[in-house]
């Protein structure tokens, strides 16, 4: 009680003694803002030209990208144990959203992912997941003694595992696995056994081909089958990624030009604006673009690194580091599909990509982590 | 109470996430490594791969096929041109679901069986990847209309506006031009390289008469542009562009009075009419009926229409005056004449009695002549003007078979005449050795005997008999018949008899044929030239035993064939006419008037006064043969 006494009464003054100025203030991370901002950026230059010189697609995600900021900003405000306070009523609800979806939802392309509130409009409680996850099984360890006995990795198993076969059934699997990663993820960081880590490789090695022969459904297996040889179809199924490793390759060191692009230009490259925008990116401005881009994805990676490196308390370490890691894991897989090296499972380049609830989560979600940086005490404990 | 635990554990705690932390940074770096290892192997070593598999996919090269010679006659009436027509196009390459296709298509225009059975074999047949299948052909305004607007929901679906070949005068030209098609896989198998190149882009290829035979000429040069298109290859600009070279137009000698002249005379009956200007061989008239209509064949013939055609007793789609093999029975006693007198077994002096019948020694057989009670005392002339069969079986008897051969051979009976067309039936003018080599039997007399009457095994084209007139009023100068100036290589050199006086001789009694006591004489009431002509009678020997007529029909079948040859102005020749009417019984009052009016429409003018035309000139030919037309028969003089 005196602590947070204390801290009420100077605010300004512990603020101005970490890093001072108008960001700290609000409580925004101006590097991480700063770096988010020139992403946001880069990724809108690439957008116009994805969609054909499109403005209308660029101004519908500027809005996007307003909502994202909005909410990230307002989730910066929040203290970290606040989030600490409600994340299991958060995710409690969350789950509740999930079943729901299964029961009552909106199906869209073979798969109901979204809930209609009425007066709301649709959204997609998996959304949620992606930060409630993270932040109860961050919540869940903080409430505990680390590193984590074999009973509590269970339970925290559970609790990821959970809403991930929730969201796997609706079905989502590439959402259903991002969502488990999170929550691994500070599994992970709270320090699970290496023996464990061991062990649970060796049972997700074994258990791919089973879950391809029995759990996967025919779309998911059609894009496995697709990844390990797209020349059986290249005018069906493997179309999509011939025709990327082909606007990426053909993008060379220094690129095509903005806007000169003829894969997507002249739509050959499908889902040009959207999960495939890198491959727009890579064959417009080559390799060179490519490492530019992927340095801003590791400044903001390190960014959140540091933030959680200095977070005052583990839910705020937990956590913080859960969705810097996620965030990179988005960035990885997406990347991984485009150029090949994994299979299509429709998961978007972050902030870059054109698209949907998922760019006011990641920002959110950066929102989470500036409160945890800008919520820091004098004192840790 | 547990606040001390924490305490103390909490260092603890921050060790190992520490730790976690820089494993964390660690696997960021890492896979880091691997997209960027990725990246260095698609966009730096396997770059040029990629650059070859983009441009493939947003360049292409088009043919583009160069538009068809047109085809005219001697006086600029077109005969052939190109019209723009609107296909529907199925590119199957670019289709879901071909099927769905057509059914969606068949809402739209109008798909009968035939357009379906077509479409089907073109698309199984052996085509060039992505190129386009013809569905159907002419398509309305309206069809247009209604397929634009749907074409987006369509994926494959192409409308063209590719010109096609038609004929204006439908059935009239219809066995000499010939007509063009689809060009096939097969044509493009018997092709060079360099020809499949240059038909890269052409969908049509001259399958039949003029258009066949000087198909490389009208075809024209391929050219080729390069294009930029997106996926669903709209094009959006075009990079590069060689225009193609325009086939070649071609002026036929054929004059379209004169064939006009020739259809409309032999009216519904079956036959020939093959008219040239022996002064240089140009063919005026060449017609064949009954003829078909071209412009059905040219987009793909419905299998209805072809088996009519096929079905038909009468054989449209036979070409009767290129290759009908005809015995040519009387028309060729002149020439038969000729070849006697030259031989010493004749002369014009030396008559014999004609008692209705001819017999050899030691032979009771009675060779008949066609007058039961004979025509008296014949010499040459009357002969040849009486059609006296008793004297020229005498006569060729005496001949013998194998000089009547040789000579024959000559006037291009037993030969091909060399006319620009394919597929020539070369007749037949029978010799010892011929019938020893193809039928293993020994030669007869008798034989000898029928021959010298034009029966027997002789054989003659409506195209040869029209040949063997224009070289007899050309007096023994060799004639080629030409339809637009160029001829097979041939070798037959000019008839020069020892007394050139038995040609002047010969034409007299021709004229004579067509005189009051003539045969002929109906063709020439009230001619304003002399013509000489030399009827014919050919007997029908049998009916194909598979052939199934009714009663009417075989009796009308069994008649005789009526021929007439004849060349007019006799003192100054400018056409020779051959008229075949299949069983048209009596050649001087079935075929002579026919004659007649194909002359009447070469010499006369529109006032019905003489009015010989000039030789044909070559003045819109651009390629014409480097020798003057002209010297073209006279260029076979010396092989």
């Amino acid at each position: 009680m005196s602590q947070r006494e204390f801290f009420r009464q100077m605010p300004g003054q512990g603020g101005a003694s970490l890093s001072p100025g108008l960001a700290e203030r609000l409580h925004l991370d101006a590097p991480l803002l700063a770096s988010l901002l020139m992403l946001m950026l880069g990724g809108l230059t690439v957008l116009y030209s994805a969609g054909g010189e499109s403005m209308e697609l660029v101004v519908r995600q500027c809005i996007r990208f307003g909502a994202g900021l909005a909410a990230m900003f307002v989730l910066a405000q929040f203290p970290p144990r606040s989030y600490r306070f409600w994340a299991p009523v958060i995710y409690t609800i969350g789950l509740i959203l999930l079943v729901l979806v299964l029961v009552a939802g909106t199906e869209a392309k073979g798969a109901q992912r979204w809930l209609s509130i009425p007066g709301l409009g649709r959204f997609q409680p998996s959304e949620v997941m992606k930060l409630a996850v993270p932040a109860m099984v961050a919540w869940f360890f903080s409430e505990r003694t680390l590193p984590p006995k074999l009973l509590d990795v269970i339970g925290a198993l559970i609790l990821l595992g959970l809403p991930a076969m929730l969201i796997g059934l609706q079905p989502d699997l590439g959402t259903a696995i991002l969502i488990a990663a999170s929550g691994l993820v500070v599994l992970f960081m709270a320090g699970l056994s290496w023996r464990l880590i061991a062990v649970a490789v060796i049972v997700v090695v074994t258990a791919a081909p089973l879950m391809y022969f029995f759990v996967m459904h025919d779309y998911q297996r059609n894009r496995v089958d697709t990844f390990l040889n797209p020349e059986a179809d290249p005018r069906g199924t493997g179309w999509n990624i011939i025709q990327s490793k082909t606007a990426i390759g053909s993008g060379g060191i220094d690129g095509k030009g903005w806007l000169d692009g003829t894969q997507s230009r002249l739509d050959f490259l499908p889902e040009s604006s959207t999960d495939f925008i890198l491959a727009v990116l890579s064959e417009e401005f080559g390799l060179v673009g490519v490492c530019i881009l992927l340095i801003m994805y590791l400044v903001i990676v390190g960014r959140g690194f540091f933030i959680s490196w200095q977070a005052q308390d583990t839910f705020s370490r937990l956590l913080g580091s859960s969705l810097i890691m996620t965030f990179f894991i988005y960035v990885f897989v997406n990347m991984g599909m485009v150029t090949g090296l994994l299979p299509v499972v429709g998961v978007p380049l972050p902030l870059v990509s054109y698209g949907g609830t998922s760019i006011v989560t990641l920002l959110a979600s950066f929102g989470m982590l500036m409160s945890i940086q800008t919520h820091r005490r004098l004192i840790s404990y | 109470m547990r606040r001390p635990l924490t305490l103390k554990d909490h260092h603890h705690e921050q060790r190992i996430f520490g730790v976690r932390l820089v494993v964390g940074v660690f696997l960021v770096l890492l896979l880091t490594g691997v997209l960027i290892s990725r990246m260095v192997w698609l966009q730096v070593i396997e770059h040029s791969r990629y650059t070859t598999l983009s441009d493939n996919n947003r360049v292409q090269t088009q043919a583009m096929s160069p538009p068809r010679g047109l085809i005219t006659d001697r006086d600029g009436v077109i005969l052939a041109e190109n019209r723009p027509d609107f296909s529907l196009e199925v590119i199957i390459e670019q289709t879901r679901d071909l099927d769905a296709l057509l059914t969606e298509v068949a809402k739209l225009v109008e798909l009968d069986e035939g357009d379906r059975e077509r479409f089907d074999k073109r698309r199984r047949s052996a085509r060039r990847p992505w190129e386009p299948v013809p569905l159907r052909g002419r398509l309305t305004e309206e069809e247009i209309a209604r397929l634009v607007v749907n074409q987006h929901r369509l994926p494959g679906l192409r409308i063209s506006a590719d010109p096609v070949r038609h004929y204006p005068h439908d059935i009239l030209f219809s066995h000499v031009i010939g007509y063009v098609n689809r060009i096939n896989a097969q044509d493009l198998d018997n092709m060079t390289l360099d020809q499949q190149r240059d038909y890269a882009g052409t969908h049509f290829y001259g399958r039949t008469g003029i258009e066949r035979f000087y198909e490389d000429r009208l075809h024209g040069e391929v050219g080729y542009r390069q294009v930029e298109t997106n996926a669903r290859g709209r094009i959006l600009r075009v990079l590069e562009e060689q225009p193609p070279v325009p086939g070649q137009d071609l002026t036929l000698r054929l004059s379209m009075r004169v064939q006009q002249a020739a259809y409309d005379a032999l009216g519904d009956r079956r036959g020939a009419v093959v008219a040239i200007d022996p002064r240089d061989g140009s063919v005026l008239a060449f017609v064949s009926r009954p003829g078909f209509n071209p412009n059905l064949f040219v987009t793909g013939i419905s299998h209805k229409d072809y088996s009519a055609y096929r079905n038909d007793h009468d054989n449209p789609l036979f070409n009767r005056a290129l290759q009908g093999r005809y015995p040519p029975g009387s028309t060729i006693k002149p020439m038969l004449g000729l070849a006697g007198l030259d031989a010493g077994v004749t002369n014009w002096q030396r008559s014999i009695r004609d008692p209705g019948f001819y017999q050899l020694e030691n032979d009771p057989h009675r060779y008949r002549d066609w007058k039961r009670w004979g025509h008296g005392r014949v010499d040459l002339h009357l002969a040849v003007v009486q059609s006296c069969d008793t004297y020229f079986y005498d006569m060729g008897f005496k001949l013998g078979i194998d000089r009547m051969h040789d000579y024959m051979n000559q006037f291009s009976i037993g030969q091909v005449t060399g006319i620009d067309l394919d597929n020539e039936s070369q007749g037949l003018m029978p010799s010892k050795q011929w019938k020893k080599a193809f039928r293993n039997r020994p030669w007869f007399h008798g034989d000898t005997i029928n021959a010298s009457i034009g029966q027997g095994f002789v054989l003659a084209t409506p195209l040869q008999l029209a040949t063997a007139t224009a070289i007899t009023a050309n007096h023994g100068k060799q004639v080629i018949p030409t339809l637009a100036g160029e001829q097979q290589a041939i070798e037959r050199s000019d008839l020069v008899l020892q007394d050139e006086s038995n040609w002047e001789k010969m034409t007299n009694a021709m004229v004579d044929v067509t005189g009051p006591k003539g045969t002929a004489r109906v063709m020439a009431v009230n001619a304003q030239y002399p013509i000489a002509a030399k009827s014919g009678t050919a007997q029908v020997f049998s009916v194909g035993q598979d052939e199934t007529y009714n009663e009417d029909e075989i009796a009308e079948r069994m008649l005789d064939h009526a021929l007439m040859v004849s060349f007019a102005p006799a003192d100054n020749p400018a056409i020779a006419v051959a008229v075949l009417v299949e069983n048209g019984r009596h050649g001087g009052s079935t075929a002579g008037p026919v004659a007649r009016e194909v002359m009447d429409a070469w010499l006369l003018d529109k006032d019905g006064n003489l009015n010989v035309p000039a030789v044909f000139a070559a003045k819109s030919e651009t390629a014409a043969p480097p020798s003057p037309d002209s010297d073209e028969t006279s260029g076979e003089e010396s092989p």
